[in-house]
């Protein structure tokens, strides 16, 4: 059972790697950070999958920070894309 | 029932990777920003939370079981809202152009 485990989290890896080429091609920054909110929870789902298959339990800790820092970076390109679009802050539909 | 709750487990992490390879092929093929965040979205959700479950009966006691369930919850509550600016910024970069 624990193969299985390991062969789910190496595949959803590899695959969610694969994904990164739409960062390499664009063409815009949105679908760049798409590819990285993609491998966040792509990483997420591998670090729990390795955990119930190697017997870890602290990935489960390092799955936890992880869907914390992938929500963190998405927030911040939002806001700095929306600051070089010189979309001010003016409190409008926010 | 051991035999069974392998099973299960089997199924649900199967069809959790099925969505993530669903929302790897989506993000490489599909042709624009906002469709491609409608295939994004479907990994996020549903291939993590099939994960989850999947993991939910090979989890030691209860507290992880919790923790697991959290995890998918926190992921669930931030991709949402992260989908929903990541549109707004497609669509006003599109109408900008």
């Amino acid at each position: 059972m624990s193969h299985f485990l390991l062969t789910a989290s190496g595949f959803v890896l590899v695959i969610v790697a694969v994904g990164l080429v739409r960062i390499l091609h664009g063409p815009t920054e949105v679908d760049r950070m798409m590819a990285a909110q993609l491998f966040g929870t792509g990483g997420i789902a591998a670090l729990l999958l390795l955990s119930a298959g190697a017997g870890a339990p602290a990935a489960q800790d390092v799955a936890l920070t992880l869907a914390l820092l992938t929500a963190f970076a998405s927030v911040a390109f939002i806001k700095s894309a929306s600051r070089a679009d010189g979309d001010v802050d003016n409190g409008e539909d926010r | 029932m051991n035999f069974l709750l392998d099973l299960f487990t089997i199924v649900a992490v199967s069809a959790g990777a099925f969505f993530f390879l669903a929302g790897t092929v989506g993000l490489l093929r599909f042709p624009d920003a906002l469709a491609r965040l409608h295939a994004l979205t479907k990994a996020d959700n549903l291939g993590l939370g099939l994960v989850v479950i999947g993991l939910l009966p090979r989890a030691g006691g209860l507290l992880v079981a919790l923790k697991l369930i959290g995890i998918w919850l926190l992921v669930l509550l931030s991709s949402a809202t992260v989908s929903q600016l990541i549109g707004r910024a497609a669509r006003r970069g599109k109408l900008r152009k």
